[in-house]
């Protein structure tokens, strides 16, 4: 088990170098510069453009400028938004939380539906109920997050109005700052009306974010399901003479847990880039929104900062599900 | 005495196949019954029909099963589920696959003893222990919190044992209990069970194809072939004088009886499968005395020599067959 995760904790040097580089690239291949954008058409002597990209560090060549970057970074320091000037640490400490309430609740909302759905699936194996199961779920892994979220919005807020079209609370209400989940802050708040409020923008996003991992892991549970009831330890419990209903959860789907956190694991890299999409269609103030914000205004300490930031987050969760999956399986503990 | 289990005419089909046909079945109260065959001949699949663990493709139809007298066949789930497992337990052939590889073998112990009587945690534990030692597990304070795959196939099947003993069932059905064993290990687990059944006055269905397994536990046998049972007599009389020529054939094949020959006997052909099974007898295309008769007509199970046989010409005393046309 320590073998494992010192293997684990050893890969993630690789993939922080992987992760910096290609950032970088990607991002300075985009055409223009933060001081481009900012002067946009007005123009600008050549003699002050000049001077503003010497400020940014802008007329080094790039392998100098991406070494200053790491050298940077080895110190903890992820630099300052080109445009606000604030800290990058102290930006996505701001939008974080609002990320990661959506995140967290999507999550919780397709593995809330998705393991029970994949059960049952298993079970009434070639019911109606399963071949239903299976099409939804083909349909909702491939919708497209955009798309799925702007018809969500039609349907659901404009055309029947249940849920508000964006945002994360109503303008109405404040409220105290003090973990950054509206949820939470809210509900202490004791404003009954703003957790209301937050809660109930917060539910179509948190669907749309939430239907491929959902789908997933329904499809995954199934599959882990119907490997896991032919085994020879199923066939034990029954002869034991115990109620189907333990016999399903407590010996077939404990083991079939040990791929479906798997899945989990890698549905979080795929939740936190969906946010990206979903923050976009919802205008949810988190760290998406912050990023494709900075992508369009070139602020490449941000980007590249931001970026970062939620890679060693992915890498970070998928260590916690190796931990879990030595939890959950007996034969690798020993 | 009402028997411990009776089964007529059970039939099995996965959609067209009939893995089973026609079984009867009849266990007294203490009796050790041996099931004989070879690999696909319908005895695990009887047994598990009778548990009641068939997968839901297996389609079971019979005139009768019943326990104690008590139909098992028709019982609702909830009190056949009373049944299997505390009046009528099971020990399965692969001990390592058998066992739940997430929970300590001793946890998987007390939960059989749960599943049927409550009683509080320090009593079932030390149940637990007891059982264990009994099994002749080593050390049973500390191997019950082991995992299976942190013990032997050996120690595994012990612990099944344990498992399927620890209600104190009337009747236990052991699945090829040894064949996935070391040979060292077999002999022990062998005595284990044989030990228990006395011990306990406990039915004992052995089902096995090691003949020489069959020699050393059963008093009474069932030979089966194909899904259906060719043969069936006290163990002392089959081995002295087997009436169906296919048991004839399995005897002959043991290597103890094959001293002083050139090379060990062997049946030629296989098991018909699911395609290819004869209209007449399963067994003539690879018998001995196949006549035109043996094609044509299936054979009945019928009294012959104080014995059940399902052949046209079961062998007399000196292993010929009787009524065989000149």
């Amino acid at each position: 088990m320590f073998r494992l995760l010192a293997r684990r904790l050893a890969l993630i040097v690789p993939t922080f170098i992987g992760v910096t580089l290609l950032g970088f690239l990607l991002i300075h291949s985009i055409p223009g510069d933060p001081v481009e954008v900012r002067v946009g058409e007005r123009g600008i002597s050549p003699e002050r453009l000049a001077y503003f990209r010497h400020e940014l560090g802008l007329d080094q060549p790039l392998w100098k400028q991406f070494l200053d970057y790491q050298g940077q970074l080895l110190q903890g320091d992820l630099g300052r938004s080109v445009v606000t000037q604030e800290s990058v640490w102290t930006e996505f400490k701001t939008f974080f939380p609002a990320t990661l309430e959506l995140a967290a609740c999507a999550l919780l909302f397709a593995v809330a539906l998705g393991l029970p759905l994949g059960v049952m699936a298993a079970v009434r194996r070639g019911s109606a109920l399963d071949y239903g199961l299976i099409g939804l779920s083909v349909t909702g892994a491939s919708m497209p997050i955009f798309w799925w979220g702007l018809m969500a919005v039609l349907i659901f807020s404009v055309a029947l109005g249940w849920t508000p079209v964006s945002g994360r609370i109503d303008d109405l209400y404040y409220v105290e700052p003090w973990s950054g989940f509206l949820l939470i802050d809210s509900w202490w708040s004791d404003d009954a009306g703003a957790f209301r409020s937050a809660l109930r923008h917060l539910i179509l996003p948190a669907i749309v974010l939430g239907t491929i991992p959902l789908a997933t892991i329904a499809r995954m549970t199934r599959s882990a399901m119907l490997e896991v009831l032919g085994e020879d330890y199923v066939r034990t419990a029954r002869a034991k003479g115990l109620a189907p209903g333990r016999v399903v959860v407590v010996h077939a789907l404990r083991n079939a847990l040990i791929p479906v956190v798997t899945v989990l694991g890698l549905q979080v890299g795929a939740l936190l880039g969906g946010a990206i999409l979903t923050e976009t269609v919802f205008a949810w103030p988190g760290v998406g929104h912050w990023l494709v914000e900075s992508v369009q205004r070139r602020d490449y300490n941000v980007l590249q900062g931001g970026t970062l930031l939620i890679a060693v987050l992915v890498m970070l969760v998928n260590l916690g599900v190796d931990v879990l999956y030595g939890v959950l399986n007996p034969r690798l503990r020993h | 005495m009402t028997a411990l289990l009776e089964v007529c005419n059970l039939s099995v089909a996965f959609g067209p196949f009939h893995a089973v046909e026609g079984v009867d079945l009849l266990v007294a109260p203490g009796e050790v019954l041996c099931v004989v065959g070879e690999s696909g001949s319908g005895k695990s699949v009887s047994m598990l029909a009778v548990m009641g663990l068939l997968p839901r493709t297996g389609r079971v139809a019979a005139d009768r099963v019943a326990f104690r007298g008590a139909d098992v066949l028709h019982a609702t789930p909830r009190n056949r589920r009373r049944l299997i497992g505390r009046e009528m337990a099971m020990v399965f052939q692969e001990p390592t696959t058998s066992l739940n590889p997430c929970y300590p073998i001793g946890w998987q112990i007390a939960e059989a003893m749960r599943a049927h009587h409550a009683a509080p945690r320090a009593e079932i534990r030390g149940r637990v222990v007891a059982l264990l030692g009994q099994v002749g597990v080593p050390a049973p304070e500390q191997r019950m919190r082991a995992f299976p795959h942190q013990l032997s196939g050996g120690l595994n099947q012990r612990a099944m044992i344990a498992m399927a003993i620890a209600c104190n069932p009337a009747l236990l059905i052991a699945d090829e209990p040894t064949t996935a064993l070391d040979v060292t290990v077999q002999k022990g687990v062998l005595d284990l069970l044989v030990g228990l059944q006395r011990e306990r006055g406990m039915g004992l269905v052995l089902i096995t194809h090691d003949m020489g397994v069959v020699a050393e536990t059963a008093q009474r046998v069932q030979v089966m072939y194909a899904g259906q049972v060719m043969e069936e007599q006290p163990a002392a009389p089959l081995f002295a004088h087997p009436r169906h020529p296919y048991t004839a054939a399995l005897l002959d094949a043991l290597p103890e009886r094959a001293e002083g020959k050139p090379r060990l006997p062997t049946i030629p052909g296989v098991v018909p499968g699911a395609g290819d099974r004869p209209a007449g007898c399963l067994f003539a295309p690879r018998c001995r005395f196949r006549t035109p008769h043996c094609d044509a007509e299936r054979p009945a199970l019928r009294k012959a020599f104080g014995a059940r046989v399902r052949c046209h010409y079961p062998l007399d005393d000196a292993g010929q067959p009787t009524g065989y046309p000149a």
